[in-house]
């Protein structure tokens, strides 16, 4: 165990946590609160990273993408997937949600509607405008986290993070 | 607490729950390129994607509990036809749009409360998988249900589709209430919920959509079953040999 100690934990944690989301590049998987923990067990440091969601073609991506960022700062690295808690999008970090909506998506509400209501409106802000004058296009969007709106105030559609 | 399930049960139990959604999630994805119009075309694939991805954990699950050295790959495209155990709800063909929603409706009216209750259950990481599909299929139920809503109150023609819809899948709804020996041990171990209270959320559901949409709830006289035990229709064969096609003809093929 003599070796764990020269594991610099802090230094691995900073890499992990920096490593951008393929779909949304302008995120780190920090942003995100997809990166549960870093650990150093013996010689490996071990990341575990929980899925978006259940189809996400993007994990195996991220999941890769944290063992080469890891691997070429020079640690001998694991990656595990973690399912349980799952993740939720109250995990997306304030600075997540604000590089969100600068690149034009607006940010997850923080409550669950019920699925058992049809029809139900989500007030959603634009991105653009900032008005609450919008309107469901679509409850799929372009990836399975995105719903697609539309302003009627200024007429740019844009895409909503869906509270998950 | 009650005292975890036997091996053998558990893993029966779970296969049949991934193959409900990977053969549904596979009649889905027929839609992709088909669809009435360019957001439907988006949300047919991206339910596909829900349930193709929830197979894929339960079937990773399935092959570590059973430790024979088989992958989700070999679950999901190298058995025989008798060797899935889904429910025949699901492989029922698309027919049209009402018959693909109402289906996806009725599927998704059970995995809620389903999930919801083995989110609260014994098993870890069966608790993990529902966690993340409860939130998935909540959506499926107010897409479907809406469409439902939609249909049903809509014109004479559509109104008409989606009777025939219920017509012809109504019979095939009470296999997925089924309880056999393998879920009997699942609930006696607390791993899946007692089938009462879900049997009580899946009809008030499905009245409370019904209502809305000015569509009567059947009575059914000849319920079908015999997917659990590896029985199903004509259609299925013609499902596998395009799911499985590519590992068919280039075996080992990997993404
Ligand atoms: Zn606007």
């Amino acid at each position: 165990m003599s070796n764990a100690e020269t594991i610099d934990l802090e230094a691995a944690r900073a890499v992990a946590v920096n490593v951008c989301d393929p779909e949304l590049p302008f995120l780190t998987l920090g942003d995100l609160g997809i990166l549960r923990s870093v650990e150093v067990h013996g010689t490996t440091v071990i990341a575990k990273v929980s899925p978006t969601y259940s189809g996400c073609p993007a994990l195996d991506v991220i999941e890769q993408s944290v063992h080469d960022a890891l691997a070429q700062a020079g640690f001998n690295a694991r990656v595990e997937r973690m399912m349980t808690p799952p993740w939720t999008t109250d995990w997306i970090t304030e600075e997540g949600r604000r590089k969100l909506e600068a690149n034009g998506i607006a940010p997850p509400g923080n409550t669950q509607t019920d699925k058992n209501i049809l029809f139900a409106k989500t007030a959603v802000c634009c991105p653009q405008c900032k008005s609450e004058n919008t309107i469901k296009i679509s409850e799929f969007g372009s990836t399975p986290c995105k719903a697609q709106y539309q302003c009627n105030s200024c007429s740019e559609p844009f895409d909503y993070f869906k509270c998950h | 607490m009650a005292t975890s399930a036997n091996t053998e049960d558990l893993i029966r139990v779970v296969v049949q729950i991934a193959d409900d959604h990977l053969i549904l999630g596979h009649r889905l994805s027929e839609w992709c390129g088909h669809a009435p119009m360019l957001e439907e075309d988006l949300s047919m694939p991206n339910m596909a994607l829900d349930l193709v991805g929830q197979s894929r954990a339960l079937y990773s699950y399935a092959a570590q509990l059973e430790n024979k050295g088989r992958s989700e790959d070999d679950f999901a495209y190298l058995r025989k036809d008798r060797e899935y155990t889904n429910c025949l709800l699901v492989e029922r063909p698309n027919t049209d749009f009402a018959h693909t929603m109402l289906k996806q409706f009725y599927f998704a009216a059970f995995m809620h409360p389903f999930w919801q209750g083995v989110k609260n259950g014994s098993d870890e990481t069966l608790r993990g998988i529902a966690g993340k599909a409860e939130k998935e299929i909540g959506y499926h139920i107010r897409h479907a249900g809406e469409w439902i809503v939609r249909l049903g109150d809509g014109t004479d023609e559509s109104a008409e589709r989606m009777a025939d819809a219920i017509d012809a899948l109504h019979p095939y709804t009470s296999e997925l209430l089924e309880v056999d020996d393998a879920r009997q041990s699942c609930i006696a171990a607390g791993v899946i919920p007692e089938i009462g209270p879900i049997q009580a959320q899946w009809n008030a559901t499905i009245h409370n959509v019904f209502t809305q949409a000015k569509l009567n709830v059947p009575e059914v006289d000849f319920p079908q079953q015999g997917g659990r035990t590896g029985h199903h229709t004509e259609d299925f064969g013609f499902l596998l040999t395009e799911l499985q096609y590519m590992q068919r003809t280039y075996p080992g093929a990997q993404w």
